[in-house]
């Protein structure tokens, strides 16, 4: 009852499709996980929108570099809406208890894994795009207006937030539900030293030293110097893909790791929490 | 080469795979210790192509971590699994796209329709033709008058005739079950393993079925291994082991099992 399906190194992708349309078949089916997509970056941007417009009625600093703040929160939220999106795709089978189903069938990690990442696009792009919308129609911020930049800005944040997605996976396949709240968590932590909202220069100087660790500071440092300074620093970003690509092995290796330690525990049968 | 170990279709990844000959399932000195635990103590048996054998035991025997340790959900402390004649788990991908299993351990994703899971399951599986697949499990297993609702709002018999169909997608050689008719009132559970029967007998295929139903057993298994703390406590044709308990049911087997008696205080 099989047939030859096109494979690339051994990826399946009618395998891939099948776990894209199977948590396409749940985000459809259910309009409170939709409308929760749309819901806190739109109440994000509104929220950081008129505190930035209030900011550079007042302050001549702010006045000048328009639209750090909501640029900062749209860019913020790509990279925790991307982890997130990759993150609950992953717990939907936990919740589901169908991960002895999935880990049986003939679908691989790294097929499992690239499924997650398609969806963490998708279900970003359900609440990015009218946050972007909201941005230009009342704040007049236009995102797309950084140009080209916004592409290497988008690329790096995104491969941060799966690189951190796969771990926390790893770590919940491992331990079962009770390491869910990691996932909801693990972003914020990151939060102070990513420098979403102020220069690394603000910073004591060991702390400096781990917040260049983090390929997200590359990229907020980057966004401010295009909006202050009007200048893109291509070095910035070069540097945060270099992370972003060891980040992204360690995460990928862990998974396997924690997938093995999981088979060897019984966690995968057990499941729950 | 033999052309009866040829399978009949191409299979992913692969340009034509052959089945070794041998045994379905060959596992040797199988343990699995789960800290200090021994869920499994040095098994060992062979389970011949196209037959049905049944895993009987208490709550604790071992059945459940052996069927996993088969389908290399769970890795062994020590001992070797092969299936289909390719050792797992290294093997496993060889393998996974030609067995199934069914498991009250395992549930399918709730929110979505009975058609949907199956639609999701046999693209994962490649199954050709997927619509006629689906229409025929629905057929089959009577799933047409619910086959566009939710799987979480189906009854629990419903849902054991879900998995059975999730299970049967591919047409596996190999079909491993836990606890299949659980929860079964007495008329569908007799339906579903006169439609086992009816599989193993067209496809050829191997069963392993884990089992607290003795009468299930009785009536499906040509085989029947019984475990009590991880080990194997018996191994052999029902008939031969009523007749070496002297006993006329394997209920009543069982008991003598559990409540540690022997064959010959049995007798």
């Amino acid at each position: 009852m099989s047939l030859m399906e096109p494979q690339i190194r051994g990826i399946a992708l009618h395998r891939i499709n099948a776990m894209v349309l199977r948590y396409w078949y749940l985000l459809v089916s259910s309009w409170p996980r939709m409308l929760e997509l749309i819901y806190w970056p739109a109440l994000q941007i509104i929220t950081w929108g008129f505190l930035q417009s209030y900011i550079s009625q007042n302050a001549g600093f702010f006045a000048q570099a328009g639209g750090t703040l909501i640029g900062a929160v749209i860019l913020w939220d790509i990279l925790f809406r991307g982890q997130l999106g990759f993150s609950i795709s992953f717990l939907e089978e936990m919740w589901a208890r169908n991960l002895g189903n999935l880990m049986m069938s003939p679908l691989k990690p790294i097929e499992f894994l690239i499924s997650l990442m398609v969806m963490s696009l998708i279900r970003l792009a359900i609440g990015i795009i009218p946050m972007i919308v909201l941005a230009i129609v009342f704040f007049k911020f236009n995102l797309f207006g950084l140009g080209l930049p916004l592409v290497a800005f988008f690329c790096n944040l995104i491969f941060t937030s799966w690189s951190l997605g796969i771990f926390v996976s790893g770590l919940v396949l491992r331990n079962g539900l009770g390491a869910e709240s990691i996932v909801w968590t693990l972003m914020f932590g990151l939060m102070p030293l990513a420098c979403v909202y102020y220069p690394v220069s603000v910073l004591p100087y060991w702390l400096q030293l781990i917040a260049w660790c983090l390929p997200p500071t590359y990229v907020f440092e980057g966004m401010r110097a295009l909006l202050f300074d009007h200048v893109f620093r291509p070095d910035l970003m070069l540097t945060a893909l270099a992370i972003n690509a060891v980040l992204f092995i360690v995460s990928f290796a862990s998974f396997l790791g924690l997938l093995k330690s999981a088979r060897r525990a019984g966690s995968l049968i057990s499941g729950g929490e | 080469m033999n052309p009866a170990m040829t399978l009949d279709a191409l299979r992913p990844g692969s340009a034509q795979i052959t089945e070794p000959p041998g045994s379905a399932i060959d596992v040797a000195h199988l343990v699995k210790l789960y800290k200090t635990n021994r869920a499994v103590d040095d098994i060992s048996f062979r389970i011949a192509r196209g037959s049905i054998t049944g895993l009987l035991g208490g709550n604790g025997a071992g059945k459940t971590t052996t069927i996993a340790m088969i389908m290399g959900l769970v890795l062994p402390t020590s001992g070797k699994v092969a299936v289909l004649g390719h050792p797992m788990p290294a093997e496993s991908a060889q393998v996974l796209g030609r067995i199934n299993f069914e498991s009250p351990y395992v549930d399918m994703p709730m929110r979505l329709t009975v058609r949907q899971n199956l639609t999701v399951f046999g693209r994962l599986y490649a199954v050709q033709d997927l619509r006629a697949r689906i229409a025929q499990l629905a057929s089959d297993l009577d799933l047409t008058d619910f086959l566009d609702r939710a799987s979480g709002k189906l009854s629990a018999g419903q849902k054991t005739r879900v998995a059975l169909a999730k299970a049967l997608i591919n047409e596996p050689k190999l079909l491993l079950l836990d606890e299949p008719t659980a929860s079964l009132d007495p008329d569908t559970a007799d339906w579903i393993r006169r439609h086992l029967e009816t599989y193993r007998r067209s496809r050829n295929a191997t069963i392993l079925l884990a089992s607290h139903n003795m009468l299930e057993v009785e009536r499906l298994c040509d085989r029947v291994i019984i475990m009590k703390k991880g080990r194997v406590e018996d191994d052999d044709s029902p008939q031969q082991i009523l007749q070496r308990y002297n006993r006329t049911t394997l209920e009543e087997v069982f008991l003598d099992v559990a409540r540690g008696r022997n064959r010959e205080q049995a007798s």
